[in-house]
């Protein structure tokens, strides 16, 4: 019987603090648990109490990569148990900064995070040296999609001009016009990036994840949509807690969350892209197509593939908004308060971000529960781990722990949303 | 430069959203330069590289909420030359701190179904009450801007150019009407540290404070102005806390505003 352990410091390239814990038997690997130890925040807690206005600014400060999704989240919730609809300009506007942050949130992680894997980088600083123009294009990329965002929302990270209803302050239709030139600049600089990742070498591992995402009839899910998934779910938002669970387990504080019929699921770009591919711009689909994408994505080390073709969807329905684009009568729908509860979900970066919250007459929060896409994913990366650590058993301990760390970071796993750190243990037996 | 000779940056991270030291990454025309004049020996949000100490400039993200974290924190101080704070997180202990000001334990039990598989500690406290620190930049987030001050004015010796007026300078400066005369809107610029260039007033909105308490603010002042515009106790005391509701100045004000001081 062999038996050997492997100790690593954090995990790095991910949002947040985790580690993980592997031990193999004879080949076989006996358990794996990936371990957030991010300390725990409380946001649920602490939004008990607080002003309904105040959710969308608060839950912003759960993610600095992706405050953007909080606060869609929040907004819809609130906006559903207040009976507000946000249409037209606005809806437009918000789906606009959302492409925003998809272009900054994916682009970071492609170019900075996940692409020096696939090289041999321990980092983006590191693969510069090598690569210093397409290092340079990568940033550029992101800082369009960070123009987007600060030019609406008013900077990059926790953007301040959201708020429920709508915004503080609309921006005139000639304030946007800069953002054409900056868009199609990164629409060219997104399609090279979709060609660059697709010459990556991607181990030929399939899984058969159940895939969950929001549908939408006529877009590619963002903002608005059913929680669809491949094994025939198809649910409002409002039913997310009749089908799915969260569950705490010792080693973690994040919970896990799973389908309470079948179990694991995925969400995210690879989940978003297999059941909404068709919604793609034409751009785009031809981009995948090139890339050798098919109708789903089963592999998951091709989500960097995804993410990238994500990007070039966003450059280009950023720019077909801002064409579009009215300036709205008034900044935000007005609306009274009531009590109520309100169900929100939008299409994180990361994937499908649940919101749910009861207010009273006042509007003060009585209850808040939000469900982010990491701690549903938890449990899919450890399966993934599972199934891959077998055929990786010869590789030498350096090379495995990096193949685990890759195989983590497949997922962009924001740990900062699903409480944060990782630090990896293997153990071999 | 030598590459020898180039200065040891590490980049930390305590109880946060990793918000801040993101802005690093966000400097997106600087990034490759300021690369080049330091060495990133710490940096686990960019780089699985990890370079041991001693470090020339510590730049640490996030609040101490753990027991672990207050040991590391002194580990931390120990390696490092200049430990500069960099968020509301790590100079006042960052929304996390609204824990601060009640049970701990009912907190957990909202959030966790076994509470006792939480190891946290009953407060979100600033780095400064756990070691010394060379330099606060303060924000949630930080201005990116500022934080390139801050590493030039280190890379030549010299102290970084960082206002500490109230965000009204900046307003004024950025040619911004006040939303507080103008429209009646609270706003928390007259008490609130400069740092982000007065973004909220620019869009029509009140500063909600997000920079923290400026040097020797007016809090008393601003509660009477916000009274007179129709802001109930408990409005006020909100106001004061957001993300840093533990900083000295926004604590003592919102504590004048409990119930039964009404």
């Amino acid at each position: 019987m062999t038996h050997k352990t492997i100790e690593v410091g954090y995990l790095a390239r991910v949002e947040g603090e985790g580690s993980l814990d592997v031990s193999i038997r004879d080949g076989a690997v006996e358990d794996v648990r990936l371990s957030i130890f991010e300390p725990p925040r409380f946001f649920e807690a602490f939004l008990r109490g607080r002003a309904f206005s105040e959710a969308p600014d608060i839950t912003a400060r759960i993610c600095g990569i992706c405050p953007i999704a909080y606060q869609m989240s929040a907004c819809q919730a609130m906006e559903d148990a207040l009976g507000v609809t946000v249409d037209g300009p606005l809806r437009d506007l918000r789906r606009l900064i959302y492409c925003g942050e998809w272009i900054e949130s994916h682009t970071l992680h492609v170019y900075m995070l996940h692409a020096p894997d696939f090289l041999g980088y321990a980092g983006a600083i590191e693969m510069a040296r090598d690569h210093a123009a397409t290092v340079q294009r990568g940033l550029q990329l992101k800082k369009a999609g960070n123009e987007i965002v600060a030019l609406i929302g008013g900077r990059e990270v926790h953007p301040i001009n959201v708020r429920v209803g709508g915004f503080y302050r609309v921006p005139k239709k000639n304030a946007l016009a800069p953002l054409r030139e900056t868009l199609e600049r990164a629409r060219d600089r997104a399609l090279e990036t979709v060609r660059w990742v697709a010459g990556f070498d991607f181990p030929p591992c399939e899984r058969d994840y159940e895939f969950v995402a929001l549908v939408h009839p006529n877009e590619y899910p963002m903002n608005e949509g059913r929680i669809v998934s491949s094994r025939g779910l198809d649910i409002p938002v409002h039913a997310f807690a009749d089908h799915f669970e969260e569950h705490q387990v010792a080693y973690s504080t994040a919970l896990q969350a799973r389908i309470k019929a079948r179990g694991h699921y995925l969400v995210g770009p690879a989940a978003r892209y297999s059941l909404n591919a068709a919604k793609l711009s034409p751009l785009a689909r031809d981009a995948a197509t090139a890339a050798g994408l098919g109708e789903v994505c089963r592999n998951p080390y091709q989500s960097i593939v995804v993410r990238s073709v994500e990007v070039l969807y966003a450059c280009d329905e950023a720019l077909r908004l801002v064409d579009a684009y009215v300036e709205p009568d008034r900044p935000y729908v007005p609306f009274d308060v009531r009590s109520g509860t309100g169900y929100g979900c939008t299409e994180a970066p990361r994937g499908i971000l649940h919101h749910r919250y009861a207010i009273d007459a006042e509007g003060t929060i009585l209850e808040a529960e939000i469900v982010p896409p990491t701690s549903q994913n938890q449990p899919s990366i450890e399966d993934d781990l599972r199934a891959f650590i077998p055929a990786w058993s010869n590789l030498a301990d350096d090379a495995l722990q990096w193949r685990c760390e890759q195989t983590i970071r497949n997922y962009d796993p924001c740990i900062s949303c699903a409480t944060h750190f990782l630090k990896l243990n293997v153990q071999r037996q | 430069m030598a590459t020898a000779a180039k200065p040891k940056l590490a980049v930390w991270k305590f109880a946060s959203c990793d918000g801040c030291q993101l802005s690093l990454l966000d400097l997106e025309d600087e990034l490759l330069a300021v690369a080049g004049q330091v060495e990133i020996a710490v940096f686990l949000e960019a780089t699985r590289s990890f370079v041991e100490g001693p470090y020339d400039v510590s730049l640490v993200e996030g609040s101490v909420t753990t027991p672990h974290d207050a040991e590391r924190i002194r580990e931390i101080r120990a390696q490092s030359r200049q430990l500069v704070t960099i968020g509301a997180c790590a100079t006042a202990g960052g929304i996390q701190a609204l824990r601060n000001f009640q049970n701990v334990e009912d907190f957990l039990a909202v959030v966790y179904a076994s509470p006792d598989y939480i190891d946290t500690l009953a407060t979100s406290t600033p780095i400064s009450e756990h070691v010394k620190v060379d330099l606060e930049l303060q924000g949630c987030p930080i201005n990116k801007r500022q934080l390139l001050e801050v590493l030039t004015a280190f890379l030549h010796g010299r102290r970084p150019d960082l206002p500490a007026y109230s965000v009204c300078m900046e307003c004024k400066r950025r040619g911004n009407v006040c939303v507080m005369v103008a429209h009646g809107t609270p706003c928390l610029g007259p008490v609130t540290h400069a740092g982000c260039y007065a973004i909220c007033p620019a869009y029509d909105r009140g500063c909600y404070g997000c920079y923290g308490p400026m040097e020797t603010p007016n809090t008393a002042a601003l509660s009477r102005w916000m009274a007179a515009l129709g802001q109930d106790p408990r409005g006020i005391q909100r106001a004061y806390r957001t993300f840093n509701a533990n900083a000295p100045a926004f604590r003592a004000e919102s504590e004048k505003h409990d119930a039964q001081n009404d």
